[in-house]
């Protein structure tokens, strides 16, 4: 039979866990209540009477053909951007657990841009991508608006994936590194002995085997582009939503209501049906994807 | 023998007291100011503050900037709602409506008043402190970065292509474009979709309403109207001059905003505010003739005075006493005419007095190069006394009014859609912000 440790006392665990409990608590489950009592009031922004208004926030949300716009940009954001910054990871990190000279140094330089705040990374690329200025209008000599992000919105959703891929590349490089490293080597050369090339080795072996870090890197990419605060910084500092609403994902709607509209219960109708999405979201990850991911 | 000792227990306690007291009652009353402005402008404030902190011992200003105006309204909503709120913040011009509904902060009549300043409320320009006032007149409060739009012109540019006189209305602007681009001119002249000078100034100056309700003075009712006024036939002409390439976009996220697309002369003409004269002058190469004018408008338009942009200055409530009394020797300080002088020659804000005018004209400040030019601004204000037209705007929801606006102006230039059902539905939006403002604050009245 198994060794356990087991606390004696009830009260001792209970205040081992405390401070974790009071941090859920303080900046949780405490705003999520804030934004339940918003959701369904009317209140002015210095305070005053609350008006309990019911479900009229969110019938006006419902009713509004723009939210739907931003529920879809915002399903095209999180999955391509998601998807597209493991994929990249990926490699990157098949690359340099080769250990093939000079490896050190690329690993620090992928690293790098995880570093970068959001909205940083996103002004560098304005000025990077702008089609008048800068690198990109190079491209528009060639021909007038091969690339335009300020006109085409299908452009400016590129834009804001783009840099959303470029920055976290970097840290689905570090997780799946870190798990590459843990596949056992023998396992490797014996597949090398066999005859079977890195790419061969990469798809049938180290992939597999790495199912667990890709699943847990999808979950948190995909929160990361519905919600994350970067998502938001990345867009206000490049697109600010437009051109004519084209990147106007729901966090950075959310924001914008909220903040400069002053629009508190609008805003907070709309985090709950995010959050509620997003459960939804985890859910068939976990439902149909988490099936045919092993952990041992 | 308890007795005596408990007494000088209790005179020590006393002296004690008395003593701790002694420096704590000349330490000054400090107080804080929260503004929206950074960069020059914000480090101009600081410099009011310590002109304002050096001149009396008797309070102590602490000058916080917030970053932006946006977030000076959101931080100062959060501090009130927490009841940590500052003692001044500087509200902008679309957040006037919030404040005044809010009941979060003391008039400004009622703060002089108090605290036994008087002050000739006359003083203030009747164009800037209307838009700050209630529809009574009485002003609540303390206008204080003003500004107004101009149109700068590059008149190097203009010599050039044989463009002899200022332009004075949209067909002479018309005119001079076409001649700059036979010059060989690129971007005669550069617009973006703000909606101030598009607008809010264009309304105004056409007199033309931009909402109902004497532009939401009368009433929360208030309904946006711009769909159905001039603001169309001006959409159409900026949309013509588009197609012959004569107005060219210019924003952030081309590359270039409209105002470094006039001072890296890449465009010969923009609207813009006053308040980035000094930066224009400042950064055109030298030798570069160039100025500013009032607002176009179209031929045969009897002109309106335009309306002031900017912030204001107000108190908020729920502070200590004492702090009012530094917060009204402050606001007083700032109003005096020598600093109404410094503050608009350093920054390019227009004085919002008129002795604080009259003594700057007296002095010769217009007539010398670097600031001539900046009276356009008030001459552009004062023009006819304010009517509903030209007072001000009051609505409810305006930061988002603004950017439905800005957005349908984006989906108009950029992408070719049909002026007409775009500007409606932008006001249908708009005006679904306007009910449920409404709502929120439903019951309450403008006084």
């Amino acid at each position: 039979m198994e060794k356990r440790s087991v606390f004696k006392s009830t009260w001792l665990p209970i205040v081992f866990a405390l401070p974790q409990l009071t941090l859920i608590l303080l900046f949780f489950y405490w705003p999520v209540a804030a934004v339940m009592n918003w959701a369904f009031t009317l209140e002015p922004p210095f305070g005053g009477a609350a008006e309990f208004v019911g479900l009229d926030n969110f019938r006006e949300v419902f009713h509004d053909p723009f939210y739907w716009n931003s529920v879809l940009v915002s399903i095209i954001f999180a999955v391509c951007g998601a998807l597209s910054a493991i994929f990249i990871g990926l490699v990157l990190a098949l690359a340099v657990d080769r250990q093939l000279p000079g490896s050190g140094f690329f690993r620090f330089l992928y690293i790098l841009p995880f570093a970068v705040a959001g909205p940083a990374g996103g002004i560098a690329f304005r000025f990077i991508l702008s089609p008048e200025r800068g690198l990109a209008a190079i491209l528009n000599s060639i021909e007038p608006d091969l690339w335009n992000p300020a006109k085409y919105g299908s452009h400016a959703l590129a834009f804001v994936i783009m840099i959303f891929i470029w920055k976290w590349a970097g840290y689905t490089f570090i997780f799946l590194l870190a798990g590459l490293q843990s596949v056992p080597r023998a396992l490797i050369e014996a597949a090398a002995m066999d005859g079977s090339g890195p790419i061969r080795r990469a798809i049938d072996i180290q992939v597999p085997l790495l199912a667990p870090t890709l699943f847990f890197l999808l979950v948190t990419m995909m929160t990361e582009g519905f919600v994350g605060s970067d998502t938001f910084g990345m867009v206000h500092a490049t697109t600010a939503g437009g051109p004519n609403r084209a990147t106007e994902v729901m966090v950075y709607r959310i924001v914008d209501e909220a903040f400069h509209g002053l629009n508190y219960s609008g805003a907070s109708a709309q985090s709950i049906v995010l959050i509620g999405l997003i459960m939804v979201f985890t859910f068939i990850q976990f439902r149909f994807i988490e099936r045919r991911v092993h952990y041992k | 023998m308890k007795h005596s000792a408990l007494r000088a227990a209790l005179a020590g306690l006393f002296a004690a007291t008395t003593l701790a007291a002694a420096p704590a009652f000349a330490e000054k009353t400090k107080f804080e100011f929260w503004h929206g402005l950074s960069g020059d402008l914000g480090e101009r404030v600081q410099e009011a503050c310590k002109k304002f902190n050096d001149s009396q011992a008797d309070f102590e200003i602490l000058c916080t900037s917030q970053g932006g105006y946006d977030t000076t309204l959101q931080n100062t909503i959060a501090a009130y709602r927490a009841k940590k709120q500052p003692a001044i913040a500087q509200i902008y011009d679309a957040g006037t409506l919030d404040m005044m509904l809010s009941k979060a902060f003391v008039p400004a009549k009622k703060l002089m008043a108090d605290n036994g300043y008087k002050i000739d409320w006359d003083n203030y320009f009747p164009g800037i402190a209307n838009y700050y006032a209630t529809a009574g007149g009485e002003l609540l409060s303390f206008p204080f970065n003003s500004s107004t739009a101009v149109i700068y012109y590059n008149m190097s540019a203009f010599e050039k292509a044989g463009v002899t006189a200022k332009p004075e209305t949209w067909e002479d602007v018309a005119e001079a474009a076409k001649k700059l681009k036979a010059a060989g001119y690129e971007c005669p002249m550069a617009f973006s979709f703000d909606p101030w000078p598009l607008m809010e100034q264009f309304s105004a100056i056409h007199d033309q309403p931009i909402a109902t309700e004497a532009n939401g003075y009368k009433g929360l009712n208030a309904e946006l109207t711009v769909n159905k006024t001039k603001f169309i036939d001006e959409l159409k002409f900026f949309k013509k001059m588009q197609d012959e390439k004569l107005f060219v976009v210019k924003t952030k996220q081309l590359g270039m905003d409209t105002v470094p697309a006039f001072t890296s002369q890449t465009c010969q003409i923009t609207m813009s505010s006053i308040a980035d004269h000094g930066t224009v002058g400042k950064t055109l190469p030298e030798g570069v003739k160039w100025d500013v004018g009032m607002l176009p408008v179209f031929k045969g338009t009897e002109r309106k005075k335009s309306l002031v942009g900017g912030a204001s200055l107000w108190v908020l409530a729920g502070r200590p006493e004492a702090e009012y009394k530094g917060a009204a020797a402050f606001l007083n300080f700032i109003a005096q005419p020598d600093m109404v002088q410094w503050w608009s020659t350093v920054t390019g804000y227009i004085p919002v007095t008129k002795t604080g005018f009259e003594a700057m004209k007296k002095n010769g400040f217009y007539d010398k190069a670097p600031y001539k030019g900046r009276e356009i601004a008030i001459e552009s204000l004062t023009l006819t006394q304010p009517s509903e037209n030209t007072r001000g705007i009051r609505l409810g929801n305006f930061t988002q009014i603004r950017k439905e606006i800005s957005t349908a102006l984006e989906a108009i230039y950029m992408q070719n859609a049909d002026i007409q059902s775009t500007i409606d539905q932008a006001v249908e939006r708009s005006n679904q912000g306007l009910r449920r403002f409404e709502k929120t604050y439903a019951g309450e009245k403008l006084n």
